[in-house]
């Protein structure tokens, strides 16, 4: 669906995605604190016949300050913080070839992409994957697992290396690292206010029958609507998180293959790490769908289908590398040759 | 009403003037920028190849004319002008002898099983690898700032911008593109 968008309209939609992220987020937690506020409002106005006990809106200020306060935090420290769940290490002086070859490729890549050099880590995992992190181009990271550096050749790793600097191009890495953020936030406040609400549950029980009337009832309502939301924005934020990272990983192996010219190289080095496939154990899930293929191994990833697009964090396997090997027999034919070598 | 709108369509054209412009010097400044990134590659190797040419040398005493030719190759490119065209030649024909001494060194297993070699080589190979992504990217920038200033309404501001057609880095096929299998055909093992 989105191979079709050059470089900038995936920039432009990544942008106002971003910010139609942060609306939504802003219009949730007003909704879960001042709409918290409004059902003890109408609850309390019922209680006192018309007359107003309950002014200050204290659960939506405190809801929204933390909220707002949490976000900032993970935002700024989000990148770091997935580095270092999964122990990557920053490589700045290599040692051996294959690490030296990593400095290398990434720096080759980030010239292709005319961009600043993002900061290179490994991980000491034997599965092969990667991922990238960060706000924006400055301080973008790659990541890769030694498991990656030890099966792949050359090429391979410079096609890796160019789909994740896709996606610091195309400006993923920033969507990501909010969206992990919010949904982080969402889970946390969530959770929070579900235990706080156990304990105040009388307040709107029994005291308040003895006025009723339509105000108790529209306070029923805004309640039951409130407690719903706060039970299904964990689920929804999370699906919708995995709908945005599934639908970039197309996008950043269009925009690997056109950083390398050398589609047919992804393509093998996506078969590799398919057939290596075991859970890398050091990435945990918070950070799973930044990588290049599902760190947890699931089997929901592999198949196609409605559940399969609903869960899942990346596209099956098999059509990306279809995708690429077409990319590259195009190539090959416009270029009128066989391959090279 | 009529100076109104009068107003409104001068202030509507000086807006769009001002952008196009200021477009099109953001350009032509991405463009110099990428072509930067290209020497601070060409620099690098050439700055790379005495050492390259110094491990070698003692291994590969019946290879002198191949050495010679990387070593002349270089200098040629170093001495050259500042143009796109004549760049591009020079370093072609040195991206092609440095070809030839790759795959000649093939042939000498003890050059290629020493580390600082394999080092070297890998420096050398990801220097190649720059300035051929350093060049695509100009090529990528320079194709960009040559269309605006010639597509309509652009073109109308590329003279006040002082825009200039940027040449591309064109690729010599015969420098580039066909060392290796000269090598590999006519040439005869030696020894």
């Amino acid at each position: 669906m989105t191979a079709g968008l050059n470089l900038f309209e995936q920039q432009a939609r990544n942008r106002r995605l971003t910010v139609a992220w942060l609306a939504l987020f802003i219009l949730f937690f007003a909704w879960l604190g001042f709409g918290g506020d409004l059902a003890f409002y109408l609850a309390a106005a019922s209680r006192t016949e018309g007359q107003v006990a309950y002014r200050f809106p204290w659960i939506g200020v405190v809801v929204t300050s933390i909220a707002a306060i949490v976000a900032w935090v993970s935002w700024r420290k989000g990148p770091q913080q997935v580095l270092w769940s999964t122990g990557a290490r920053e490589l700045v002086a290599p040692q051996t070839l294959e690490e030296k070859q990593l400095v290398n490729v990434v720096e080759e890549m980030a010239i292709a992409a005319g961009l600043p050099k993002p900061k290179t880590y490994v991980i000491d995992d034997p599965d092969p994957n990667a991922f990238a992190t960060g706000r924006d181009a400055t301080t973008a990271c790659i990541a890769v697992t030694t498991g990656l550096l030890a099966v792949v050749n050359r090429e391979e790793l410079q096609a890796v290396v160019a789909h994740e600097m896709g996606h610091v191009r195309n400006l993923d890495v920033r969507l990501m690292t909010l969206i992990a953020s919010l949904v982080g936030v969402i889970v946390v406040l969530s959770n929070g206010m579900g235990r706080m609400l156990r304990g105040s549950g009388s307040l709107l029980g029994g005291r308040g029958r003895k006025g009723g009337g339509p105000l108790l009832v529209a306070a029923a309502i805004v309640f039951v609507l409130w407690v719903i939301t706060l039970i299904l924005a964990p689920f929804i934020s999370r699906i919708m998180a995995m709908a945005v990272s599934r639908d970039r990983e197309y996008l950043a192996d269009a925009t690997g293959a056109e950083l390398t010219r050398n589609p047919g190289a992804l393509a093998s080095a996506l078969q590799k790490i398919e057939t290596h496939e075991a859970p890398t154990t050091h990435i945990k899930e918070g950070a799973a769908h930044l990588c290049i293929a599902d760190p947890l191994g699931r089997d929901v990833n592999l198949k196609d289908g409605r559940l399969a697009d609903l869960l899942a964090t990346h596209p099956p396997m098999a059509k990306r590398i279809t995708r690429l090997k077409g990319m590259a027999f195009q190539q090959l034919k416009a270029a009128g040759q066989l391959p090279a070598s | 009403m009529g100076l109104i709108v009068f107003l409104i369509v001068v202030v509507v054209v000086l807006v769009w003037v001002a952008s196009a412009y200021n477009g099109l010097i953001a350009l032509k400044n991405q463009t110099v920028n990428a072509w930067k990134q290209i020497d601070v590659q060409l620099k690098r190797r050439h700055d790379l190849i005495p050492n390259l040419v110094n491990t070698v040398k003692g291994s590969m005493n019946f290879e002198k004319d191949t050495l010679q030719a990387v070593v002349d190759a270089r200098s040629k490119a170093m001495a050259s002008g500042g143009g796109v065209k004549e760049t591009a030649a020079a370093e072609g024909a040195l991206s092609g002898a440095l070809g030839k001494l790759f795959v000649v060194m093939e042939r000498y297993p003890d050059l290629k099983s020493s580390q600082n070699v394999r080092d070297l080589q890998e420096e050398l190979s990801s220097t190649e690898n720059k300035i051929a992504f350093a060049r695509q990217l100009y090529n990528d920038v320079a194709t960009g700032y040559n269309t605006k200033q010639q597509q309509f309404p652009t073109n109308l501001v590329a003279g006040l911008a002082r825009a200039e057609h940027a040449e591309l880095w064109e690729l010599e096929d015969k420098a580039e593109g066909a060392v290796p299998q000269v090598d590999l055909s006519l040439q005869k093992p030696q020894g």
